[in-house]
């Protein structure tokens, strides 16, 4: 019996071997140094990683195959998800590094792990096999449930990681279930089928072409549970319940990068599936798919109204957010999946701003994250509300903004495939979401300040500050000169369904 | 020998794996609910050893091994995290956990 | 959609849902609960449980990070048996490949014994 032992290509998968690598080096280093001192070193070295990545990434910009044994497919799409994790990362890296240096948690445990979550998020980008799908999944979110839980002494922080666990546990049980009834239905759990590994192997796309029309409906059962399981990571309404909990628990440049990346990693495994590899069954996953958008938009804006902590606020908005995605996706043309990377993309920045003005406002331990504390934010200090303004609106689309620009990208390409009616429910959504956002603005501008309240700001670093004026930048540019951006993710997309 | 149908792992397949999400949904303990997790994963499992057989090839086998090892270093930080927050506070209830609103 | 052909797997979705709510039911009501003495000390196989440990800690914390990182570093051998199975056949390929496996947990091992988690003492 002859193996066939498939070729190893490295480029397909550089950017996760150099994090991998990265976050290796981070933790022994650490652990043989060992205690005490400046730990400097570490977010410098996080840094030089991401950086390889990144430059390792762009490296394998325009190629177009599947590697690895057809695991792994290489392609624009999965470059592109790649890259902008590794800003998001790097976003991330730098607010960090002024948080638990305040707090005096910095350890090197928490630069690992946000290594490893970050290729674990690259891998669901361009996994070209479910079992990959579900490996990739696992790794990002078994660093995330620690990641969450950093802050060791805060009850808080605890009791989110344990329900964040559970859940997340529980949902990538069906994931798994939706796994194997893939395989039950067409002995594969390849997405496109190869060439390579003999006549026998068949994948996903391929059954789909030779199986006679009758014989999906596991394979339709399948699409459901992949669905559930993947909607949990993204939050989709009604698998929604950890979002506001782990939220609100986790240190908030965890939560942004969160509300960022673990979005867009999940949403790229979806599209991918949804868009690409099971665009024949179309018919049968857009119901679901549409009931679980109209829930997601709806249930997110009117629920974040009643919500006083600004952090659970911010949570319930980036599951309304999941939910415009989600129009795009089901648009399911060209439109619709460069839009929803853009969407994507630029909604990542503008809440890891968001969530760095609260890890800094919010002051040693995060103590003052409600809507209250924000009371006249602006008199004591204007730039750190302006910022904190530029981000809301731009979360609710106002023009001008780079929000405006990802919801018209979104609704149009929904209203191309003719879902006219699902735009009008997303806009009135957004329109519910405005209130919101319009009333932590009152707080900020229109009230007193408290009497005897703690100074706003205290102790936070330089790199901080660059992260916010950074992520306020883009928000801004990018609302006024976009094109650059959706052109890219428009090419992103051409090489698409690629595969074998 | 007689040969043991495939559907009847199937049944118990789905059996097992309805029991665990029923059991999730319905027990308050953290532990247990983990365990009832751990017999979701593991009817996943036999789902996936059962379709080997029907399909004749090896990949489903393959796949447990994965899943096996996924499992066990779910449990490793599961169980890290319910420990945390044990040695803090006296109850594992999910339900009397509640600094955050459920 | 040939709906008939998987009518057996709704049936037994919706037969295995009454069952297991069924089940869990009745033990909560049949179940008597009598708590004695002995039904409450943990089960170690016999040998009567040490006396003088704390009273909330019936284990030291440190067997948990052993029990911990027992299983997982236990759990991956089990690649090795596939390769030690098919390793004729996988040759030099295989040898690189378990060569950066192994690689990957001596890097971990190390991380770990740095961090100070084999210590058994204080």
């Amino acid at each position: 019996m002859g193996l066939n032992t498939p070729e190893i290509e490295l480029l397909g998968i550089a950017p996760e071997i150099a994090l991998v690598v990265g976050a290796l080096f981070i933790l022994i280093v650490d652990a043989i140094i060992g205690e005490g001192g400046n730990k400097w070193h570490l977010w410098i070295l996080s840094t030089i990683a991401l950086g390889v990545s990144i430059f390792l990434a762009v490296q394998a910009w325009g190629s177009n195959e599947l590697q690895m044994g057809d695991m792994i497919a290489v392609d624009g799409f999965a470059a592109f998800v790649k890259i902008t994790l590794a800003v998001f990362a790097l976003l991330t890296v730098w607010l960090s590094r002024s948080y638990l240096h305040r707090d005096g948690i910095e350890e090197s445990e928490f630069y690992g792990l946000l290594l490893f979550a970050v290729a674990g998020m690259m891998l669901m980008a361009s996994a070209a096999d479910l079992i990959m799908v579900f490996l990739a999944l696992e790794t990002f979110s078994l660093a995330l449930y620690v990641l969450v839980g950093f802050r060791r002494t805060s009850l808080t922080g605890q009791e989110s990681a344990m329900k964040y666990f559970l859940l997340g546990a529980f949902s990538s049980t069906f994931l798994l279930l939706g796994i194997a009834f893939v395989y039950g239905a067409i002995g594969s759990t390849q997405m496109y089928g190869s060439s390579a590994a003999g006549a026998g192997a068949q994948g996903i796309a391929t059954a789909l072409v030779s199986l006679p029309a009758g014989e999906f409906t596991l394979l339709v059962i399948a699409t459901g549970l992949l669905v559930v399981g993947l909607g949990f990571k993204v939050a989709a309404v009604p698998f929604h319940m950890w979002t506001p909990d782990a939220y609100q628990g986790a240190p908030s440049p965890v939560t942004g990068f969160m509300a960022a990346a673990t979005k867009l990693a999940g949403f790229a495994a979806l599209i991918r599936l949804l868009d690409a590899i099971l665009f024949p069954l179309r018919g049968d996953w857009r119901p679901l798919v549409i009931g679980i958008a109209v829930l997601t938009m709806v249930v997110g804006s009117v629920l974040a109204v009643v919500q006083e902590d600004l952090k659970r606020l911010l949570a319930y908005s980036s599951i309304a957010h999941a939910g415009f995605v989600f129009t795009g996706i089901i648009a399911s043309n060209d439109r619709g999946v460069s839009g929803s990377l853009f969407y994507l993309a630029t909604y990542g920045i503008t809440v890891l701003g968001a969530f760095a003005v609260i890890a800094v406002l919010g002051g040693r331990d995060e103590r003052r994250t409600t809507v209250d504390d924000f009371r006249g934010l602006f008199y004591e200090s204007p730039l750190l509300a302006g910022a904190l303004t530029l981000f809301l609106l731009s979360l609710a689309g106002v023009p001008a903004t780079v929000g405006f620009v990802g919801k018209l990208v979104v609704f149009g390409a929904a209203v191309e495939a003719g879902y006219s009616w699902l735009v009008v429910v997303g806009v009135l959504a957004s329109a519910v979401a405005a209130f919101f956002y319009l009333k932590v603005l009152v707080v900020m501008y229109m009230q007193e300040r408290q009497e005897g309240a703690e100074p706003a700001t205290s102790g936070y670093g330089g790199l901080a500050t660059g992260v916010i004026g950074l992520a306020a930048l883009a928000t801004v540019a990018l609302g006024l000169y976009w094109s650059p951006l959706i052109d890219f993710a428009e090419r992103a997309t051409f090489f698409f369904s690629a595969g074998g | 020998m007689t040969e043991v149908s495939p559907g009847y792992f199937l049944a118990l397949a789905g059996l097992l794996f309805t029991i665990g999400v029923v059991g999730v949904l319905v027990r308050r303990n953290a532990i247990v609910i983990f365990m009832f997790i751990e017999l979701m994963l593991n009817a996943v499992n036999l789902f996936f050893v059962t379709f080997a057989r029907m399909q004749g090839n090896l990949q489903g086998q393959v796949l447990v091994f994965f899943v096996l090892v996924v499992a066990a270093a779910e449990v490793v930080v599961g169980l890290a995290l319910i420990l945390l927050i044990a040695r803090r506070r006296a109850s594992l209830d999910v339900d009397k956990v509640r600094l955050l609103k459920w | 959609m040939s709906l008939p052909a998987y009518l057996p797997i709704l049936f037994l979705l919706v037969l295995s849902t009454l069952f297991a709510v069924a089940s869990i039911w009745v033990s909560s009501k049949l179940g008597p609960r009598k708590w004695t003495v002995a039904k409450l000390q943990p089960y170690e196989s016999g040998i009567v449980p040490e006396e003088g440990v704390a009273e909330n800690e019936r284990f030291p914390v440190k067997f948990y990070l052993v029990a911990m990182l027992f299983i997982i570093f236990d759990i991956e051998t089990v690649f090795l048996y596939p390769w030690a199975v098919a390793y004729e056949e996988l040759a030099l390929f295989g040898l690189i490949e378990m060569g950066v496996f192994v690689g990957l947990l001596v890097a971990v091992y190390v991380y770990v014994w740095k961090r100070g988690g084999l210590e058994w003492a204080e």
